[in-house]
């Protein structure tokens, strides 16, 4: 059998709130958000790095939070879906998915709108290519996919001014 | 069934020479984690044989990417994003950005480090031909010092390196002596993006008035470990690129690897895009030369 390890203090910082967990250090920072947290907006789809339906931003990076054990999160700055949105307001890009249609069961649509607001921070007017490729780990049953970069163009489109 | 975290240990000494020190003092103990994108996947499906691991992420040593005349040497905990961002990289070893770039999705590329795929050995990593058409060298290092070791030497068998249980990887030279050649590569998969190699491709290559001056091929998802084409090299160095030339270059290829039957292809379909990948190449090397 397992002999149980310790767990550790894990100091993170969360859609710009400090926050300190308890946790095994190979627990994945997906179970964390979601069990400690709360923060139920990153699905677990695959656990393992295929599907992107648990993708968050760590350190302004696109990470897949299945694949990150909590330890490594330590002193990282962290931004899930819940952390895109002022109070009622939604970002851009979840009016964008809501207008264009860009999301049906939902599952996907967290991790989506994260990899299309990470292609933006990188890219502000990127070409329908380059959305496919920033969206390419992010895996959609329902939408076949034309609305969701329909929804990332429109809004690079509205940041270029065109 | 995924395995239980309190089953395991995970630690981040924060520096290269205490991450060393805990590998010399329990040697084999500790299984090296970087960015989790391959012992993360293991640790999910409950196949995970290693139970106390040592973070190597992100540690300031192994993230460098360093230019110098005649060599780039590039930190083995760089990720395929760093690759994919470095200038002289890009513009200098596309083989290997584009190998990066066909790595997985960006999140697999932003966590996924180039040392870690050399470790886990896949032979279908897209990354490992473009090191050996390069004849890239490995720096290992352990608290005993530093050793420097060609990488066509390092996988001894499917998933098996010459890697000591004190040792990481913490460098990857690339020289420049092949800069002015042709680079060739290829991925063939399922789909263009997210899919593993059924073949991929990496080939450097020189040629005048039509004959091969100076070539390289290296396939990966052909054999149990990455696979440099000496054969095929050796065969058609010194001749002049024509049909006849990439018929005996596509035999003497599909000779020379070991295909298998597995989840994402056939044996012989494997060897018969491979054959085609290396004649794809022999012409384009001709056509590259027509044109300069």
């Amino acid at each position: 059998m397992n002999t149980s390890r310790a767990q550790c203090e894990v100091s993170l910082t969360v859609n710009g709130r400090p926050a300190a967990v308890h946790a095994y250090p190979m627990e994945r920072l997906l179970d964390v958000l979601r069990h400690q947290l709360g923060l139920t907006g990153a699905k677990e789809g695959c656990g393992e790095g295929e599907c992107g339906s648990c993708s968050v931003l760590m350190d302004g990076a696109l990470v897949n939070s299945c694949l990150v054990p909590i330890l490594q999160a330590h002193g990282t700055n962290i931004v899930t879906i819940e952390g895109l949105a002022q109070g009622a307001r939604l970002h851009k890009l979840q009016q964008a998915f809501l207008d264009c249609g860009g999301a049906q069961c939902g599952i996907c649509t967290p991790g989506m709108i994260l990899a299309a607001y990470h292609l933006l921070e990188k890219s502000s007017t990127p070409n329908v290519e380059e959305v496919r490729e920033g969206l390419a780990g992010n895996l959609c049953r329902c939408t076949g996919y034309t609305q969701i970069c329909e929804a990332v163009l429109e809004v690079a489109g509205s940041r270029s001014g065109k | 069934m995924r395995s239980d975290p309190a089953g395991y240990e995970l630690v981040a000494p924060g520096s290269l020479q205490a991450v060393m020190s805990l590998l010399s003092v329990e040697p084999g103990a500790w299984l090296p984690i970087a960015g989790g994108t391959d012992v993360m996947v293991q640790f999910a499906a409950g196949t995970l044989s290693a139970r106390k691991l040592v973070s190597v992420w992100n540690l300031p040593e192994l993230r460098r990417i360093e230019v110098s005349d005649d060599e780039i040497r590039i930190g083995a905990g760089c990720t395929y994003t760093d690759l994919r961002q470095h200038e002289s990289l890009e513009r200098e070893f596309p083989l290997l950005t584009n190998a990066a770039r066909w790595t997985g999705g960006i999140a697999n590329q932003n966590r996924g480090t180039l040392g870690g795929n050399i470790v886990n050995a896949s032979p279908a990593a897209d990354s490992l031909p473009a090191l050996l058409v390069h004849e890239a060298e490995l720096i290992l290092i352990s608290v005993r010092g530093e050793r420097r070791v060609k990488y066509v030497d390092f996988h001894t068998g499917y998933k098996k390196t010459q890697l000591a249980a004190d040792e990481l990887i913490r460098t990857v030279c690339l020289s420049k002596r092949f800069l002015g050649y042709l680079f060739y590569s290829r991925k063939v998969g399922a789909r263009s993006a997210q899919a593993i190699s059924k073949v991929c491709i990496a080939g450097l290559g020189r040629a005048v008035r039509g004959v091969v001056e100076d070539v390289r091929i290296a396939l990966g998802s052909v054999a149990p470990v990455p696979l440099r084409l000496l054969q095929t090299e050796h065969m058609v160095k010194g001749q002049k690129i024509g049909p006849a030339l990439v018929r005996r270059a596509k035999e003497t290829a599909i000779e020379e690897i070991r295909p298998i039957n597995d989840i994402r292809s056939t044996a012989g379909y494997r060897a018969a895009v491979s054959g085609n990948l290396v004649a794809e190449f022999l012409e384009k090397l001709a056509a590259s030369e027509t044109k300069a």
